[in-house]
């Protein structure tokens, strides 16, 4: 086996024993993505020798003992909506094509803290509006399962890279199912935390009360220490809440009896691929079999999800994304009559792509005077009765599973035109947002074309170590998680 | 037609805070353009705001000092729009939700109080600022400072009760006042850490429904913001005489054509798009702080009018004009401090030391003269080296030079006469040289013993010791009557 191919804790162990090197393992990466990201196109900026002098850097620590921990020397690709000090950070978007970050995002600097050699930035839809990744303004990434098929999105790149070992773990965001949705299209365990548990200081934001970094990994166990790495209160962020970091490994029993897990009625509806709907079910009952109990309940308000997300998430990126002007940093482009109005329009016509400029003209128009009560207020109330509808749900169980998106992954091109179609895919995964609860997901079987199918796992509030649990039992007794895709 | 005007003030206070609102970069106030700012303030992709504690102090301390109710939550909410010395393309400011409402300070206009409701007072970020090259309308560039960027400011918005440009003014002066008392703005409007806009609207006598407002903006001092409330009134009455119709619009007050100029265009298509905004949670401030802060909240005019009265045995009106300025008032104790008498500085300022300052339109933080210097002049006269008379006159030169008293007394020579021998001799001349005044003295005119001060008073140029001059004279006046 290559090293690339290892998860965390084997690769951990190697280190500790001087089995091989950090420059070995970042060696294995750069060789496996010399190999095939040309078909895949995980990444927006690498550089093997950037890689290399953090990995040198990281065995000289190890050899001195100092930073001794378990993402020590491991290679973490990021999505390109971290801020990264001195490495361009595009959000995949023309107006940011030569921005270069001068400080880093708060979780990258916890990365490096850690001593991880961050191998490069992936690959994502523009400003993180997408579901396919083909909303990249510097071209899509392919699923590795599939070259033909999409990813997911929008943190395709990241998800595509850990399914492909051309990084060991990575990071993404996750804003409507930006990491979930991926995460079940490439087969690998993504993880979206709490609104709050993680900060989100130096990240390019969408819809700031929605928005929540998380990470992707092999299994199960590397998501768990990826997020105790970067979670936790950081006083640059107001939003992120002063509760203690669990060690979420600790919650990695393999034990599931007693625990009750929710299947939600709306969930499992009419019209959604029936395939995915019996591979998420005979999860559960794969969860039955190891003890815990399986009750069907309710959460009445899901058909008005997708309104009220696509109402407030476009209404935060309408003003989020208004310093993207020209005057200070990114594109800029002139026009005549040479007057700033028309730098402007000129800038951000030629800088966002047709599908950002949808939602930022759909924000821009439910905050308007005469629009606000009927839209974006409106959907502010829904946003309530929705997490009500959770805290009801949760009286009666810990964990719910659900599908993560009504069908399988579906092939380059055939949604990208039809942005409605496409917003009708994360119908199962804005809720968790929506309510700003954490959300897993975690693969549970193939389709007929060996496409992956993930199942959703969703907790209270700060209850991360609950799924950690249930998903861990799950992977133990399961193989899915443990086939490579044939690039 | 008689009508009444209706005029509400929407003033902004930048905050004596070190840092930013939102970040912490420095406020001071004429740095190097852009040397005061980081990727917050500079709205950098991914930055997030942190709210500077010490502002919302401030604010607190402005709500008790206004007699406002400060809200359970308040918001912060973004104003969207579009500028480049906006770097965000927002605002951070408070709409719906605002830090507290309903407060009220009281103005005194030649004997009689009134009352002006506050509707609400809540913070924001400052803009940047925009240095045009050359002359606005031809300027082929435009450049940006955004030192300015994200400076914390307290908006207050006044009920509409004000009614003439007098009541205005004063009310401005009262709020600036207290501002400047509580320690939470420099107050000076020069440099534009207070502005104000004015919301004004005429309306028949007696009728109750507000007419059409006009917005009144670049008024910076308190006399600007009298004359462009005046004409504006003006203006407006003229235009509803004609028949006409006041229409709503900003307007800007032109200093030099003494008069407003309607902003046409765009201005007022604005859509701000305000909703709360989702990277800030909203402020709830305990009780127990707000305890805190009122207990170490600085002495206020009212108070401090009363202890003058009481503790420097001052008449009260003298006491209200000294506290009407904070830094007036604290001049005042300062030379008490460095030993003169409460009731010589009290005069003294009033008298003398206003006339220079008023003259000037100067305030006393602009007193060219010291005062210990003050205290030290006062020392001349009272060891009799120079008189009260000569005193104002050092005092004039003082005020110009900003040299030390007893300096300027010894170059000028100006010491005060206080030997007998001098004084006498000057009495002798004075006497030999008005002898019809002489007779009709001795005839029983006593009057005529001023005039004979008076004479030698001029001889000496009057440097002579007044007290001593009386007592030698009317010896000498004595004996001849004999």
């Amino acid at each position: 086996m290559r090293l690339c191919e290892l998860a965390i804790p084997e690769l951990s162990t190697m280190l500790a024993k001087g089995e091989c090197s950090s420059v070995d393992i970042t060696r294995s990466v750069y060789e496996r993505i010399r190999e095939v990201d040309d078909k895949i196109h995980a990444y927006l900026w690498s550089n093997e020798e950037y890689a290399l002098s953090q990995a040198g850097e990281a065995d000289r620590l190890r050899k001195a003992g100092e930073k001794l921990n378990p993402l020590l020397g491991i290679p973490v690709g990021l999505k390109d909506i971290f801020l990264t000090k001195g490495v361009p950070t595009t959000c995949g978007s023309k107006i940011l094509e030569k921005f270069v970050p001068p400080f880093d995002s708060t979780v990258v600097s916890r990365l490096k803290e850690k001593g991880v050699v961050i191998t490069g930035k992936l690959n994502m839809d523009e400003f993180a509006m997408g579901s396919t990744t083909e909303g990249s303004a510097f071209g899509p990434t392919r699923n590795p399962w599939g070259l033909e098929y999409i990813p997911g999105g929008s943190s395709g790149g990241s998800a595509a890279a850990v399914s492909s070992d051309m990084c060991i773990a990575s990071l993404g965001t996750d804003t409507g199912g930006s990491i979930r949705q991926p995460a079940a299209c490439c087969g690998v365990a993504g993880i979206k935390p709490t609104y709050g548990r993680v900060s989100r200081f130096g990240i390019i934001a969408y819809a700031s009360s929605l928005d929540q970094v998380g990470p992707f990994g092999k299994n199960v166990r590397d998501a768990a220490i990826m997020l105790e790495a970067i979670a936790g209160f950081d006083p640059k962020d107001s939003t992120s809440v002063k509760i203690d970091v669990p060690k979420y490994t600790d919650s990695l029993t393999g034990e599931v009896k007693g625990l009750k897990i929710g299947l939600p009625r709306e969930y499992f509806v009419e019209g959604m691929d029936k395939e995915v709907a019996d591979t998420v079910k005979a999860a559960a009952r794969t969860l039955e079999k190891l003890g815990a109990q399986v009750i069907e309940v309710s959460l009445p308000h899901t058909e008005y999800c997708i309104a009220t997300y696509y109402i407030i998430a476009p209404s935060e990126a309408s003003s989020n994304l208004a310093r993207y002007d020209g005057v200070r940093y990114g594109l800029r482009v002139d026009a005549q009559p040479n007057s700033l109005l028309s730098m402007y329009k000129a800038t951000r016509d030629r800088g966002f792509s047709a599908e950002v400029r949808r939602r930022i003209i759909i924000g821009t128009y439910t905050l308007s005077a005469g629009y606000y009560d009927a839209y974006y207020l409106k959907a502010q109330k829904v946003r309530t009765l929705i997490r009500k509808d959770f805290e009801e749900a949760f009286k009666k169980c810990d964990v719910l599973i659900t599908p993560v998106l009504p069908t399988h992954p579906y092939k380059l091109g055939t949604k990208i035109n039809d942005p409605l179609e496409m917003y009708l895919s994360d119908i199962f995964t804005v809720s968790c947002n929506l309510a700003g609860l954490p959300g897993m997901v975690i693969p549970c079987g193939f389709n007929k074309d060996n496409l992956p199918v993930g199942m959703q796992l969703l907790a209270s509030h700060f209850q991360e170590q609950k799924i950690f649990q249930t998903a861990y039992a799950y992977e133990q007794n399961t193989e899915w998680h443990k086939r490579k895709p044939k690039i | 037609m008689e009508y009444e005007a209706v005029i509400g003030l929407e003033v902004h206070a930048q905050l004596l805070t070190d840092s930013k609102l939102f970040c912490s970069c420095s406020t001071k106030f004429g740095a190097e353009p852009n040397t005061q700012t980081c990727p917050v303030c500079l709205g950098m992709p991914g930055v997030l705001p942190v709210l500077n504690k010490k502002a919302v102090e401030f604010a607190i301390r402005a709500a008790l000092a206004m007699n406002c109710r400060i809200e359970d939550r308040s918001v912060f909410a973004r104003k969207n729009y579009f500028y480049p010395d906006l770097p965000k393309g927002y605002q951070i400011s408070m709409y719906e939700r605002p830090f507290c409402v309903k407060g009220w300070l009281d103005i005194d206009l030649n004997g009689a109080k009134k009352r002006i409701g506050i509707t609400r007072i809540h913070m924001e970020d400052d803009a940047g600022k925009l240095i045009h090259a050359g002359d606005f309308a031809q300027a082929q560039s435009s450049y940006v400072d955004l030192n300015r960027t994200g400076v914390p400011l307290l908006e207050i918005v006044s009920e509409p009760d004000i009614r003439s440009p007098e009541e205005a003014s004063e009310y401005m002066r009262q709020l600036r006042n207290i501002l400047v008392y509580i320690g939470v703005c420099d107050g000076n409007m020069q440099e534009g850490s207070l502005r104000c806009d004015a919301n004004v609207s005429v309306r028949p006598r007696g009728r109750e429904k507000f007419g059409t407002r006009a917005e009144l903006k670049n008024m910076n001092s308190f006399r600007n913001i009298q004359r462009a409330i005046a004409y504006e009134i003006e203006r407006q009455v003229k235009v509803c005489d004609s028949g006409g119709e006041v229409i709503q619009e900003t307007r800007l007050w032109d200093d030099a054509a003494g008069k407003t100029i309607g902003m046409r265009g765009k201005e007022e298509a604005h859509d701000y798009r305000y909703f709360p905004d989702p990277d800030l949670i909203p402020i709830a401030v305990d009780a127990a702080w707000v305890t805190q802060v009122k207990d170490n909240l600085p002495e206020l005019p009212g108070r401090k009018k009363d202890r003058f009265v009481k503790d420097y045995g001052i008449p009260e009106y003298d006491a209200a004009l000294l506290t009407q300025d904070k830094l007036l008032a604290d001049y005042f104790e300062t030379v008490i401090k460095e030993g003169a008498p409460a009731k010589w500085v009290s005069n003294w300022i009033m008298t003398e030391l206003l006339r220079e300052l008023n003259a000037e339109e100067k305030s006393a933080s602009e007193c060219p003269i010291t005062p210990g210097q003050l205290a030290a002049l006062h020392r001349l006269i009272e060891k009799g080296t120079i008189s009260h008379k000569i005193a104002k006159g050092v005092f004039t030169e003082m005020y110009k030079t900003g040299r030390d008293a007893e300096d300027l007394v010894k170059a000028q020579g100006l010491m005060q006469v206080s030997d007998d021998s001098e004084i006498n001799k000057m009495i002798d001349d004075a006497v030999s040289e008005n002898p019809k005044q002489l007779e009709q003295f001795l005839a029983g005119k006593d009057k005529l013993f001023g005039f004979f001060v008076g004479q030698v008073m001029k001889k000496s140029s009057g440097k002579a010791n007044p007290g001593l001059v009386n007592k030698l004279l009317a010896q000498k006046l004595d004996q001849l009557k004999k």
